[in-house]
């Protein structure tokens, strides 16, 4: 498996292709700042031990009043800027990829088998993913967290999963269509397979690759989605760190001139999916059968 | 056609009841609003009486064919809080909303599809690098981040536009206030606009241009070209409105993801419209407003699908509704 990625066409791609390398690079950067924060950071900006109100919207460390070890500056109540972004990105990515994993697993799941095997079941999850389909994965978040009030992080990756899950169903859903009636299923049948193997041996390989291309651009979303719930205070509990409840708090100070609330944060924010949107363009292009076809 | 249409109508109407009986199972089971109506000191007598009043006694399924009965009506009771009725609560508002979200979807379909079209002339010129790369951060910026730094550089530093509210609106007829014909409004309408269009405008300019550069390359254009006809025939007669057909769709499909968005925006901006009413009936856990909302926003979203897939009809006569 792995030796035959390492020939195959889409790592030399990867190399040539800018983009992607820029977008990786600052996507790896930013995941090992989130998973050493507690190696890295300058203080715990969660322990009410160490925060002094003193410290309290210290400017950043190159600007008049700016002090050690607040590089970037510190909150309204004094917790350090860049710690409370390692922390907040650690949500991010928690949240991201928890979301992709198990909205993933359900809508890939789902999606397989109602095309496989189609009447009935494919029409009511169908419809049903249509139902959900005309409303935004966002107001559907917005609005299960609104009613389910105080549930902590857990909550926010089970209503973002609840209102996600139909992107992958749907996606998987065309994509079985499109490789179930191909020769090799017709002689995996014929040779006696069951029904079970064949899904997950034959049609679930074949099947996943736009999956990915759809997990990669997900992701970034449901870290802005996060975010979002996070700044409107119906997402991450206050006593958690996020990155969209720091620009929240900045807000109350942009006109006090206090920028540096926001744009770090927002700038972390920024990189994060970035750093991903730029892969998933590289993802898409290499995934894509049909523009495959032309460079050939 | 026409058959095509009432059945979708119909299927839109089984949506909608499906939509109002999850709403109101939802709020049924979560979060009891005695509670915070009677206030948190209220004794047991007092909470029965509370919730007499407002029915919550009676057995669920009675509760939600009289709320069916009602808001078939367009009666969806009192808000909670303000014990205002409630449609009235949303209309007040929704003007300012309608304005807001059609000057945003105006923005991004305009600048959204002119932009794709330029940078698709001369994919790899300076001009199209640097208009991808802002369509780039257009996807990647949350709406209430390219709110919020909005404001940051256009409304605090540079004090070029105002920060937030609506300015000066004109009454036009019964609730309708208008903030387009006066240059104030207009003003006020600037920063909100952008901000609620740009996520949407990005991912337009990306699709017109990769449709382009698709349809560019297909024999009917190349066989357009070898008749001599002139580039903007070519281009607007024969590619884009091939392209334009998927960015329509998409348009509409983003239509529900405008409505969220917008609800971030006016808090943001202290918009007075409809979004900014949820999130507070929410804070506030003011289940009528947020029920109605729901229901108003689906009847929306539904209607507007349903044109959508007419108007796709038009601009495809390939593909018939039968």
């Amino acid at each position: 498996m792995i030796r035959r990625l390492l020939q195959s066409k889409l790592l030399s791609h990867y190399v040539r292709d800018l983009s992607a390398v820029v977008g990786s690079v600052i996507l790896l950067i930013v995941l090992f700042g989130a998973i050493f924060a507690p190696l890295i950071a300058p203080q715990d900006p969660y322990d009410p031990k160490i925060l002094s109100l003193q410290d309290s919207l210290t400017p950043p460390i190159w600007m008049k009043g700016g002090q050690a070890p607040f590089l970037l500056g510190a909150d309204d109540q004094g917790r350090d800027i860049l710690s409370t972004i390692l922390y907040g990105c650690r949500t991010s990515f928690f949240v991201g990829s928890s979301v992709i994993l198990i909205a993933g697993t359900i809508g890939v799941t789902v999606g397989l088998l109602a095309a496989f095997y189609s009447g009935i079941l494919d029409a009511v999850t169908m419809r049903i993913a249509d139902t959900f389909f005309s409303f935004s994965t966002t107001l559907m978040a917005m609005l299960l967290l609104g009613i389910f009030k105080g549930g902590g992080i857990p909550l926010v990756i089970l209503a973002i999963v609840i209102a996600d899950w139909v992107r992958y169903a749907r996606t998987m859903r065309g994509s079985v269509l499109g490789v179930k009636e191909d020769d090799y299923i017709q002689a995996a049948r014929a040779c006696g397979g069951s029904n079970l193997r064949i899904m997950i041996r034959h049609i679930l390989p074949n099947a996943i690759p736009p999956i990915l291309v759809v997990a990669a651009v997900d992701f970034g979303a449901v870290v802005m989605l996060e975010a979002t719930l996070s700044f409107l205070g119906v997402g991450v509990p206050i006593n958690k760190p996020s990155l969209g409840m720091m620009i929240s708090l900045g807000k109350n100070y942009i006109y006090a001139g206090k920028w540096w609330l926001i744009i770090f944060p927002g700038i972390a924010l920024i990189s994060i999916v970035l750093g991903i949107n730029l892969l998933a363009d590289w993802l898409r292009e290499e995934l894509n059968p049909r523009l495959g076809q032309r460079q050939q | 056609m026409f058959a095509y249409i009432v059945r979708r109508i119909a299927q839109s109407f089984i949506v909608l009841l499906a939509v109002s009986l999850i709403c109101f199972a939802i709020f049924q089971f979560m979060g009891d609003p005695v509670l915070t109506l009677a206030g948190r000191y209220a004794t047991q007598a007092q909470q029965d009486q509370v919730r007499k009043t407002l029915g919550l006694d009676r057995p669920f399924y009675t509760q939600y064919f009289s709320f069916i009965a009602n808001a078939i009506r367009g009666d969806f009771g009192l808000s909670y809080v303000t014990q205002v009725p409630v449609l009235r609560l949303i209309f007040e508002r929704l003007p300012a909303s309608i304005e807001l979200a059609i000057t945003a979807m105006f923005l991004s379909l305009f600048l959204g599809i002119t932009l794709g079209v330029v940078s698709s002339l001369k994919p790899h010129s300076l001009g199209s690098r640097v208009i991808m790369t802002g369509s780039l951060f257009g996807i990647s910026l949350p709406t209430f981040l390219v709110g919020i730094l909005l404001i940051l550089v256009l409304a605090v530093s540079l004090r070029a536009l105002p920060p937030f509210g609506r300015g000066r609106v004109i009454k036009v007829i019964g609730n309708w206030r208008t903030g387009f014909v006066t240059i104030d409004g207009l003003r006020h309408l600037i920063l909100p606009a952008l901000t609620l269009g740009m996520y949407q405008l990005a991912v337009l300019l990306r699709l017109t241009r990769g449709g382009m550069l698709e349809a560019l390359q297909e024999d009917y254009t190349r066989t357009a070209w070898a008749k001599g006809l002139s580039q903007r025939i070519v281009m607007f007669k024969h590619a884009l409105r091939n392209v334009l057909i998927p960015v329509v769709t998409i348009a509409g499909l983003q239509m529900g993801e405008l409505i969220a968005f917008s609800i971030v925006t006016e808090s943001i901006f202290q918009w007075p419209g409809s979004g900014n009413l949820l999130l507070t009936s929410i804070y506030e856990t003011d289940h009528p407003v947020i029920v109605a909302y729901v229901m108003i926003t689906a009847l929306i979203v539904l209607t507007i699908n349903i044109f959508i897939d007419i108007l796709y009809g038009i601009l495809n006569p390939k593909i018939s509704y039968d």
